[in-house]
């Protein structure tokens, strides 16, 4: 029985005069792969912007669930919050890693929230008071599971700037793990991946749904054009045409719904070659 | 009431000045999105440069003001548009890809080159000139105080809304004009669809360049005295002109020189002289915090 | 890229550039406002100004004819490259080892001027949390200095405590005093944040040049109080409670000097291990994180404000600690020494050291004080060489003396990180 996790009412997100999204209402599930998708300009990112804290929304609400009962109103919260607070992780369309920090860096900075819970205890570490040194071991051990997790521990010291573009989202995933989300919400993982790069990539995401090496389940909230991806992986998807939600529910009924077809219109269905990948530093 | 009036007619005068530096800072700031440090020297050396044409003019026996005038304009303004395509050539361009702070570094030592390369030329005394104007109108009078509006203020005003009117003519209706304005919104793009963009900002800083010289050739007639460093202070009040009317809006700087003339202008009337340019840089403090897109500017929505 | 021009096309360009400099010497250089009989009258100089063409039409063949030879881009030969590599492992135990010995055999003058530098070094690496760690462009640095300085003083003044009391407090309460000034405007990007930051120093200075019942205004305050090594003064008395009488030696200025010369040596190094400490620490990374990507960091749930406060706050520690020591050191203290240009001068230090590089600093601090001593006596040329050297600086080399980047962790082996990967942050 899939329990609702992010439950998302009437959000509303205007820009001046502009409507971005319009009374968008969609509930993403524990455990599960809910994909968003439409056409070029529906609002996708502005939802994920929304969610995550980066934009406030104009009206609307956002609850999450958060384990152990209760709920957090996303709207409300600022994007750090949201983060550390209600352990909602997301990537980003143009990857944003840390270029000239290392791969390990970037993994470490990712649990910044373990290993310094408050600035006394950050201070008080320069004398070497405050339980430091134990917290920066298990930090590495969870870093070098997700390194080997996307196999990159072989790139561990080089900076996180000289990747190639796949190992880059690949390591920009696995960072964002290591927060230790209930939600990771990705933007576009897999544009500009070679049919090689998405299959990995498909497989690796439904290992983190899943769970494995006594990671716990994590539920995925994707936005994505490539609709092989979407298709081999979700396990929901919510439609977006021009910020509303024009269809809902498992691949199978979407892909036939004549309204997504439309609003695809000239793009065909799930056969044909995956949309243009964006180019990736934009 | 007449005091009142007065505080304005003087803050409205020296927001004039002030708003002509300031176009040069938002114009810079607009297209290649640097804080021009330098700007306010540049200034300075206009007023020099003013001072030197209206003694040389005057030496060789030309008597008439207005001619002595117009010609020591434009000399100042074309020899401080050389000014500022020089120090953009050679401080600015050669770091346009550079990373952020290496352009601030470089103003910041081109700004000090400036002031004590005309300290070293002309000496570090302050330098004074007979007023060219005199005479005023008397406007109102009350039972303590009578306003006056001096020649040289009328002078202040009237030169200053003919060169903001040629001034915005280049801007709109020329492909000069266009040309900046491209840049401004997309250099790159600019850059694709064929625009000189090299050439458009050099024209960019030597434009600026030019209205800094006539705000220091108003400055000299209307203070009669300058110094190597009045460029300093007054750059960083242009620079809060120009971000109060939001920066990349040049009505905005006009607008924001006007205001920080008005409040310097009346603080220092009504509170205390010392602390005048207190006032104007708590200004910026206070707009930057709660206003950065100014009175006239765009807000800036972050993209993620 | 080949060269278009050829000699001929060399010849018209230096032409063209020596027109320039006419245009631009040929008034302010040319025509020298002197007092007349009744007013001002211009002396030409048209000498000065053919020989400032003639230098520049030299120098601009000059130019020319290195890039023809050399065009940008070669990389530099691997001798050097090697070479530069090889030193860098023993620079910094090399000048340790130096400052610690200078006073046995530097005289007076060279001893005053090891305390100049190190004072900078110290404001150096104070800032350099702030700026180079943090990325966050602080014009007004001056602004904590002056608190440091001016705290000291009066708490000296008005209740008597000694040097090593009010050193912390004068490191609190510029630390507090960065968390007031940085609350408000840590959310400005870029140049907004440095000229708010620029704001704020000037304020700070003028208020301090007209709150005259407080910090008597202009005049400064004067006779402050020396510091003591446990409890002992160096005055010239040499009796019993001074460092003279104590030992049972002849007092002299110079041991005062070299006492002095230690305590900010001391507080330099304690300024540089707090920094490296930090630098390994999760808050240190989260600074550089910060640098980097400050999107990436809140989406990490990195609280962005408090972190920035933090930097702000230590660097502004280390500033006002600075300014205490200089206040002790002059026993004098105005506002004309807490000008913007002290502030542009460790700026310039930091960036020339190459960002967030504490020996680059160290050498930045070196080059720039101690070369700016060696032209005291160009008097009136001296500030001009200053602006001048920043921008060749720039120009020449942007990314600072030191522009790699150690890793603070690693699995394997820690490998430089060239700067041309690292970000600068945006403030």
């Amino acid at each position: 029985m899939a329990s609702p996790l992010l439950d998302v009412h009437e959000l509303c997100m205007r820009f001046g005069g502009l409507t971005a999204i319009d009374a968008l209402s969609f509930v993403a599930d524990a455990g599960k792969i809910t994909a968003v998708i439409g056409p070029n300009g529906a609002g996708k990112t502005t939802v994920f912007n929304c969610i995550t804290g980066f934009y406030r929304p104009s009206s609307g609400g956002i609850g999450l669930a958060v384990p152990g009962g209760g709920r957090l109103a996303l709207e409300r919260m600022p994007g750090h919050r949201i983060a550390r607070q209600a352990r909602v992780a997301r990537t980003f369309q143009n990857v944003r890693l840390f270029a000239g920090m290392t791969v390990l860096e970037n993994l470490l900075v990712a649990q910044h929230n373990v290993l310094m819970p408050n600035v006394v205890d950050g201070l008080l570490a320069v004398f070497g008071l405050g339980g430091h040194a134990r917290a920066e071991r298990a930090a590495l051990d969870r870093a070098r599971f997700w390194l080997d997790a996307v196999a990159l521990t072989a790139r561990a010291d080089d900076p996180a700037g000289t990747l190639p573009y796949g190992a880059q989202r690949r390591l920009e995933i696995a960072r964002a793990m290591c927060t230790r989300p209930i939600l990771l919400c990705l933007d576009e993982p897999a544009a500009g991946l070679n049919p090689r790069e998405s299959e990995e990539l498909s497989d690796f995401l439904r290992r983190i749904r899943d769970g494995a090496g006594g990671e716990p389940g994590c539920s995925i909230l994707l936005i994505e054009h490539d609709m092989g991806v979407v298709m081999r992986i979700s396990d929901h998807i919510v439609v977006l045409d021009h910020g509303k939600k024009i269809s809902d529910g498992p691949p199978d009924a979407v892909r036939a719904d004549p309204l997504v077809i439309a609003a695809y219109l000239g793009e065909g269905d799930e056969d044909e070659t995956p949309a243009p990948s964006r180019e990736a530093a934009g | 009431m007449a005091y009142v009036l007065q505080q304005f007619i003087n803050g409205l005068t020296l927001g004039m000045i002030y708003g002509l530096i300031a176009i040069g800072y938002t114009m810079v700031y607009g297209i290649i999105g640097m804080i021009n440090f330098a700007h306010g020297d540049i200034f300075m050396v206009g007023a020099f440069l003013s001072l030197i044409a209206l003694i040389g003019l005057a030496a060789i026996g030309i008597t008439s003001v207005p001619l002595a005038l117009a010609l020591t304009l434009l000399f100042a303004a074309a020899i401080a548009g050389l000014y500022g395509w020089t120090v953009e050539r050679i401080a600015y361009r050669p770091l346009r890809g550079s990373f952020r702070l290496a352009p601030l570094i470089s103003a910041i030592g081109m700004s000090i080159l400036l002031q004590n390369f005309v300290q070293v030329s002309q000496g570090a005394r302050s330098k004074p000139m007979a007023p060219l104007f005199s005479g005023d109108i008397p406007l109102w009078t009350d039972a303590y105080f009578t306003a006056h509006i001096s020649t040289m203020q009328i002078a202040v005003v009237i030169t200053t809304l003919l060169v903001l009117a040629v001034f915005t003519w280049l801007v709109t209706a020329t492909p000069l004009g266009r040309a900046m304005r491209a840049c401004e919104q997309d250099l790159k793009m600019a850059a694709l669809l064929g625009i000189d963009t090299d050439r458009t900002i050099s024209l960019t800083f030597v434009i600026g360049a030019a209205l800094a010289a006539v705000a220091g050739l108003l400055f000299l007639l209307y203070y009669g005295v300058i110094d190597f460093y009045i460029g300093f202070i007054a750059g960083v009040k242009a620079f809060t002109a120009a971000v109060l009317g939001g920066i990349g809006s040049l009505p905005g700087a006009v607008l924001g020189g006007l205001a920080i003339g008005l409040i310097e202008t009346f603080w220092s009337a009504y509170f205390s002289v010392g602390y005048k340019d207190v006032a104007a840089f708590s200004i910026l403090v206070i707009v930057l915090i709660f206003m950065p897109s100014g009175l006239l500017g765009r807000a800036d929505v972050e993209k993620v | 890229m080949a060269s278009r021009k050829g000699a001929g096309g060399a010849l018209v360009d230096a032409g063209l550039s020596a027109l320039v400099a006419i245009g631009v010497f040929g008034v302010i250089v040319g025509l020298k406002t002197d007092s007349g009989p009744t007013s001002l009258v211009l002396v030409p100089r048209p000498w000065t100004v053919a020989i400032a063409a003639g230098l520049v039409f030299l120098g601009r063949l000059a130019l020319l004819g290195w890039r023809a030879w050399r065009p940008a881009g070669t990389p530099a030969p691997r001798r050097l490259i090697r070479l530069g590599g090889s030193a860098g492992r023993f620079a910094t135990p090399v000048l340790l080892l130096f400052a610690l010995t200078l006073p046995a055999y530097a005289g007076r003058y060279w001893l005053d001027l090891g305390v100049l530098v190190l004072t900078y070094v110290m404001l150096g690496w104070g800032l350099n949390i702030v700026v180079g760690l943090a990325g966050l462009l602080d014009l007004g640095y001056v602004a904590f200095y002056a608190v440091g300085a001016y705290s000291y003083a009066l708490l000296a003044q008005n209740f008597g405590l000694g040097f090593w009391t009010c050193l912390p407090l004068a490191g609190l309460l510029a630390a507090c005093w960065g968390i007031m000034l940085g609350f408000p405007v840590l959310r400005l990007r870029g140049d907004y944040l440095a000229i708010v930051t620029l704001a704020f120093g000037e304020i700070i200075r003028i208020v301090i040049l007209n709150w005259v019942s407080l910090t008597n205004g202009p005049n400064g305050i004067s006779g402050i109080p020396r510091p003591t090594l446990f409890g002992l003064t160096f005055s010239m008395g040499g009796g019993p409670g001074t460092f003279a009488g104590f030992f049972g030696i002849e007092p002299d200025i110079s041991q005062r000097v070299m006492f002095l010369y230690y305590v900010i040596l001391g507080l330099a190094l304690l300024t540089n291990w707090v920094s490296l400490r930090l630098r390994r620490l999760p808050l240190g990374r989260a600074w550089e994180a910060l640098r980097e990507d400050e999107v990436a960091c809140r989406a990490l749930g990195i609280n962005v404000t408090t972190t920035k406060l933090t930097a702000f706050a230590i660097g502004a520690c280390f500033g006002g600690l600075a300014g205490a020591f200089f206040a002790t050191r002059q026993a004098f203290i105005s506002p004309e020494s807490f000008t913007f240009m002290e502030s542009a001068t460790v700026l310039a230090i930091v960036v020339l050291g190459g960002l967030g590089s504490q020996l680059g600093v160290a050498l930045a601090a070196v080059v720039m004080i101690g070369g700016s001593e060696m032209f005291r006596d160009l008097a009136e040329y001296r500030m001009l060489i200053f602006g001048g050297a920043l921008v060749l600086m720039m120009i020449l080399r942007p990314r600072g003396l030191i522009s790699v980047r150690l890793p603070s962790v690693a699995l394997g082996q820690a490998r430089k990180i060239a700067a041309g990967v690292l970000a600068q942050g945006r403030g």
